[in-house]
């Protein structure tokens, strides 16, 4: 039998979404566990809440990694927070110039923001690059990053551009670099009640051109063996004066070296210059021997991606 | 155990039901609502059997939790044929025997319904990357690919 | 005795009407609206969910098994074990193309004394939600002894390698070996003395070849329904290839009779051989039995990946002679293949076909079944038969470079034909292999130009085909319609096709026959969909029932007619006169003959219970262009062209749609699929996202030729064709990666990590 157990606590869940308690059974009853909530706040104060009043806690924004490492019980998380009824978490703004973006943003709905596509197309398409066209109208940017894979495609687009991530917590607000959130495999820099609530994307010089390129051995739905993500901006004699490399899959972490970097800066991104990132970023790659790629073939094939994803990024700057 | 309740729409008509927070959507529509024609193949996003449409958006309904569709239209394979006329692309999909052991059927015909409702004129190329996450075993995607292209043509009117 | 048997034959219409058309699949519209029933689709009243517990160590002895805990568990309805089963005794039953023995099939479904691989089911729950049984899988304990274990088949056949059974011997050497071991058994196909064709031969290319295991992918995960009633009547509903095969298995393990378990056929979501074993539907029968409720057990993927069906891994020597002018003198191979678990590798098959594309005087084949610490090994479309190929057609590639021959030109001067004595043993009648090399050599995909890193590589292959127990029913309804009962669940189109052969024969509208497929208590016993025989063999039972209808139709109009039998023919769907002197009468329809079935002697049927022979082998040649990035060892397919002998082809859309998934499962196998184990001997890609089928982006239009030399013993000329478009794929993908850049790789997948450090080894950096 059940029982009506009222009013979502409270924090806003839609009426349609109500619970009910089936007396038949417990969830704590021999199993040991503790029995899996799902919340939908409306506010990012009522989600902040939730998430701070419970240490196994999880955010679902997209889904596409949490519903399956559920699946495969890889966590068990006591509570979901479902941050998609947050109106700030789910739109794009403009902003001093930049963007905006929620962090519930879906790689579909980024994919039809016509403005944000022609200022930073490189972000876009490594975002565009998750999954299937099935999970880009569920994945997050977000997500993505927090998921805090090695191999997130998004996130070396986004160290590249320059991005801030905006984090809510008990303590307020604050604002941190993309780079400093995720610090290794399934872990990030975020405090307990903390999430990731929208990304700044500055705004961008003239003649500056993004891309991200990425290597997989299909064409399509595989993760990441390297990626590479690169935003350079040229003069009006196109000499590059501002450049920012970041490489996905080939450490514990996306990576950003400098060396990648000044390889392009004070250069007409010529081949000289090409070639000098290439072995820059092949240099700083510190990858592993896994089931998707050895060590030895991520650190040549890095220096291939950066240098093509240069290429285009390089075009791109010419034509913005 | 609790239980949540979720109103949604799917395929034009109101529903109810109850569900755990560790079923998915994949899991409503088979196990509490009896709508198997949507299948599983992997309950991971890798295969597309389960493809639905959410909101006007193609998803794999095992990456969505039942709790999350309140108040959302839901749109699955059996809604697809209007009354006893099959839809243009399940026609196509027989004539160019575009299917072999039919399990991956369903999720690509949602799928492809929804690229033609996107891009009426979509190229091969265009077509094989839309249909990149329906995985299809049987028939090397020749005659998928066809077949869409082909329904596509008629639904222009050529 | 068949009544097919006694029949006045007629000669058959020279003008085909349906064969050879594409009409509308029976199954369709159920198959395109979402209303066709597969495994998991069934719902009973009362149905529990079950699951299964499986090992997490890839060798493990099994001390204890606790399921106290999980049975105390709210909402779970019953538990089972190894306890819940009599052993086995030791006794080899045939499975498809292959042979298992029981006494592994009880440990493959349930493990007894070991856990044999990662994935190994332990125990099953059966309980009120599907959640509720996975928790209640997490409250079983299990005493594991940790074994250690062996994957790769060269390891496993070292004399030091852990020991998988203490109690196997190798057969099939001399004298009779006083240890065990884990090589099951040692084999040879032999025709001719090798010594003396080597010693012929001008050129002698010699090498060795490495395959992963690799699986058959089928995106329907293993499902069943079984109900146990209190009057101890089983009832099961499956996704198989070959139900009365379910119901021999599980009435055996459960220790019921055949009479007392119905197993139904659910529509069948890809299987290629994966499904020809069984897992689930023992365990959900005795899980029913304990409780009283029907219960449903529905593999998720990663389960699929780890305790079903791959094919085997492989180790495999090749030395192939050839004089100058282009002739082979001698061909030689050993072939090592993994078994997994338990013995039954398809290394026989593929020692029978390793060289049987060509017509050779001197031939020896030597393999070796390995038991590994892998799941039990199952069919895959031409089981070994692509695994020897690769091996094979690679050499082959090198000695037509080596001998400066086209590679198409190299295997017709060899090529198998009528009366071609196979190494394996028969002779062939009227074959398709020189039809298939001149198809792909006229073809125009075969002379496009080709571009910087480009390449084109060219490979052959062959699969035997196969017959079997077949029982057909066609029953004459009374408006003229036809239902027609097969034993043989279809898997692509087999039941439409089948129907239009009897449409023809009975000279009617294929869309006035429907054909079921029957459950197990419909029908005489059915061999399984497999060897490629469906089409075939119930085709040809079907004609045969169609001819017994067709009698009876004559008779009853003969007896209208008051006329002999002999002076009745039929034809169109009507019984005339043979000619004007047996009579003056207005044909009858069929229609017209049904309508007074009652009143001329009842009922109208065809039944044919018989054990077909005659199966025709198909050869396929294949032609595939690739496009190499020479920065990240990526291989494009640009262009692919398979040629395959279909005998004839009942309905063409359906057998280049054959020859198109064969294709492209072989360049999966080529580029990119493989088991991977971590160090433990666990798979550490068991999901669709590592392990990596093709996608349909990955992939150009696959273009189909479809040969027709017709197989004689088959009134329509039909051969087996599911199976052989996937022999030659891997070869022909590492023949064009040589094309394109000069790097010959001799193991699978032709992946860009190995395709980067082989160019890379060849430009010396």
């Amino acid at each position: 039998m059940t029982t009506f157990r009222g009013a979502n606590c409270g924090l806003g869940a839609k009426p349609v979404c109500s619970v009910f308690t089936d007396t038949g059974s417990n969830a704590t009853e021999g199993s040991g566990g503790v029995e899996m909530r799902y919340e939908a706040p409306e506010t990012m104060k009522a989600a902040v809440a939730l998430l701070a009043s419970d240490e196994h806690g999880r955010v679902l924004a997209g889904g596409t990694d949490l519903l399956v490492q559920l699946r495969a019980d890889t966590i068990e998380p006591s509570l979901v927070v479902d941050i998609k009824k947050i109106d700030e978490m789910c739109a794009i703004t403009r902003e001093n110039g930049g963007f905006r973006i929620g962090a519930a943003v879906t790689g579909a709905e980024l994919g039809e923001h016509e403005a944000f596509k022609s200022v930073w197309p490189g972000v876009v398409e490594a975002l565009e690059l998750i999954g299937s066209t099935q999970i880009q109208g569920r994945a997050t940017m977000g997500g993505n990053l927090c998921n805090a894979s090695p191999a997130a495609d998004s996130v070396p687009a986004m160290i590249a551009a320059g991005a801030i991530a905006t984090i809510e917590g008990p303590d307020g607000r604050r604002d941190v670099p993309v780079g400093e959130v995720a610090t290794g495999p399934g872990r990030t820099s975020l405090r307990a009640g903390e999430l990731v609530a929208s990304f700044l994307f500055p705004e961008q010089a003239p003649r500056t051109g993004d891309a991200y390129l990425r290597f997989i051995p299909r064409t399509e739905m595989d993760i990441a063996v390297v990626g590479a993500g690169v935003c350079l901006t040229l003069d009006d004699s196109d000499v590059c004066v501002a450049a920012k490399v970041s490489l996905g899959a080939v450490a514990a972490r996306a990576l950003a070296p400098e060396a990648a970097a000044k390889a392009l800066i004070g250069t007409p991104v010529d081949d000289a210059a090409l070639a000098e990132l290439s072995r820059a970023a092949s240099a700083a790659a510190q990858p592993i021997d896994d089931k998707r790629g050895t060590r030895e073939f991520r650190i040549q094939v890095t220096g291939v991606m950066a240098r093509r994803a240069a290429e285009t990024a390089l075009a791109r700057a010419k034509g913005a | 155990m609790t239980r949540y309740h979720v109103s949604a729409t799917v395929n034009g008509d109101e529903i109810d039901f109850l569900c755990e927070p560790e079923q998915t959507l994949l899991d409503v529509l088979r196990d509490e609502l009896h709508l198997t024609g949507t299948k599983e193949g992997c309950a991971s996003g890798d295969c597309g059997a389960c493809s639905v449409m959410l909101d006007g958006r193609l998803v794999c309904s095992c990456l969505v939790t039942g709790a999350e569709v309140g108040d959302c239209a839901i749109e699955t394979i059996e809604g697809m044929a209007d009354g006893e006329r099959l839809h243009p692309l399940q026609q196509k999909f027989l004539d160019h025997a575009a299917l072999q052991c039919g399990y991956c059927t369903p999720g690509l015909l949602v799928a492809a319904k929804a690229l033609l409702e996107r891009n009426p004129d979509p190229t091969e190329t265009e077509t094989r990357y839309w249909l990149a996450g329906n995985l299809c075993r049987c028939t090397g995607y020749d005659k998928i690919v066809r077949a869409v292209l082909d329904t596509a043509a008629e639904m222009r009117g050529e | 005795m068949s009544a097919a048997e006694d029949l006045d034959y007629q000669e058959k219409p020279h003008e085909l009407k349906w064969v050879g058309t594409n009409v509308a699949r029976t199954d369709g519209v159920d198959k395109v609206t979402g209303r066709a029933r597969f495994g998991a689709d069934l719902i009973m009243s009362g149905m529990l969910f079950g699951a299964v517990l499986r090992s997490p160590h890839a060798h493990a002895r099994i001390n204890g098994i606790d399921t106290s805990r999980a049975e105390a568990l709210k909402g779970v309805k019953a538990v089972v074990t190894r306890n819940d089963f009599e052993d086995q005794p030791s006794e080899m039953i045939q499975v498809g193309e292959l042979t298992v023995n029981i006494r592994d099939v009880i440990r493959n479904v349930l493990a007894r004394e070991k856990a044999m691989y990662d994935g190994h089911a332990v125990a099953a729950v059966a309980a009120t939600s599907a959640s509720i049984a996975r928790k209640a899988l997490k409250l079983i304990e299990v005493d594991y002894e940790v074994l250690p274990h062996v994957i790769d088949v060269v390891e496993a056949m070292k004399p030091d390698a852990p020991l998988l059974d203490e109690k196997q011997f190798t057969d099939g050497v001399d004298p009779k070996p006083d240890k065990p071991s884990n090589v099951a058994k040692r084999l040879e196909i032999k025709l001719g003395d090798v010594e003396k064709g080597f010693a012929e031969a001008d050129v002698v290319i010699e090498r060795e070849y490495k395959t992963r295991p690799v699986h058959q992918g089928y995106i329907e995960p293993h499902a069943c329904v079984a109900s146990y009633t209190e009057d101890g009547q089983g009832e099961v509903w499956c996704s198989t290839p070959g139900h009365f095969l379910v119901r021999a298995i599980t009435s055996r393990l459960c220790g019921i009779e055949v009479s007392k378990l119905k197993v139904t056929a659910s529509e069948i979501g890809g299987g290629f051989g994966g499904k020809n074993i069984v897992y689930l539907e023992p365990l959900a029968l005795a899980l029913s039995r304990k409780c009283g409720r029907p219960v449903k057990i529905a593999m998720h993927r990663s389960e699929v990946f780890r305790a079903t069906g791959p094919t085997s891994g492989a180790h495999m020597k090749v030395k192939i002679g050839a004089r100058r002018d282009g002739r082979i003198t001698a061909g030689w191979a050993e072939l090592m293949f993994q078994a997994g678990a338990f013995p039954g590798s398809p290394v026989f098959p593929a020692a029978m076909c390793a060289y049987a594309c060509y017509d050779l005087e001197n031939v020896l084949v030597i393999g070796y079944d390995v038991i590994a610490n892998r799941p039990k090994t199952t069919a895959y479309r031409a089981p070994g038969a692509q695994i020897s190929a690769f091996a094979v057609e690679s050499a082959m590639d090198e000695m037509a470079r080596a001998l400066g021959i086209d590679p198409v030109d190299f295997r017709l001067m060899n090529a198998a034909k009528e009366g071609t004595k196979a190494a394996y043993g028969p002779t062939f009648g009227p074959v398709g292999q020189v039809e298939t090399l001149k198809a792909i050599k006229n073809h125009p995909n075969y002379r496009v130009p080709l571009g910087p890193n480009q390449g084109r590589g060219v490979a052959s292959g062959f699969w035997f085909n196969i017959g079997g127990e077949t029982s057909v029913t066609m029953n004459v309804n009374d408006d003229g319609t036809i239902a027609l009962t097969v034993g043989n669940p279809d898997l692509s189109g087999t039941r439409t096709s089948i129907s239009v052969m009897a449409a023809e024969e009975l000279g009617i509208d294929p869309e006035r026959i429907r054909p079921a497929v029957g459950d197990t208590t419909s029908l005489g016993f059915n061999f399984i969909s497999a060897g490629s025989r469906t089409t075939f063999a119930v085709g040809k039972a079907t004609v045969d029932a169609a001819r017994v209808v067709i009698g009876e139709l004559r008779a009853r109009a003969a007896a209208a007619w008051n006329i002999p039998v002999e002076a009745v023919v039929w034809e169109d769907g009507r019984a005339r006169p043979a000619s004007s002197n047996a009579g003056d009468f207005e044909p009858l329809s069929l229609e017209d003959i049904a309508r007074d079935a009652k009143k001329t002697g009842g009922p109208i049927a065809g039944h044919v219970e018989t054990n077909v022979s005659g199966a025709g082998p198909s050869f396929a040649t294949e032609a595939v262009d690739v496009e190499v990035d020479p920065e990240t060892g990526h291989i494009k397919i640009l262009r692919f062209t398979a040629a395959q002998d279909a005998g004839r082809a009942i309905q063409p859309n359906l057998v280049e749609g054959q020859y198109q998934g064969a294709a492209v499962q072989g360049i999966g196998w080529a580029l990119n699929e493989e088991y991977i184990y971590d160090e433990r001997g666990r798979m550490e890609n068991p999901g669709f996202l590592d392990y990596r089928m093709p996608v349909a982006s990955d992939l150009p239009m696959i273009d189909a030729v479809i040969v027709e030399v017709p197989n004689p013993n088959h009134p329509y000329g039909v051969r087996g064709i599911g199976e052989t478009s996937i022999v030659p794929v891997m070869a022909a993908v590492a023949n064009a990666l040589e094309d394109a850049t000069g790097v010959r790789i001799q193991e699978l997948p032709l992946s860009p990590p190995r395709v980067l450090k082989a160019l890379n080894e060849k430009n010396g950096s």
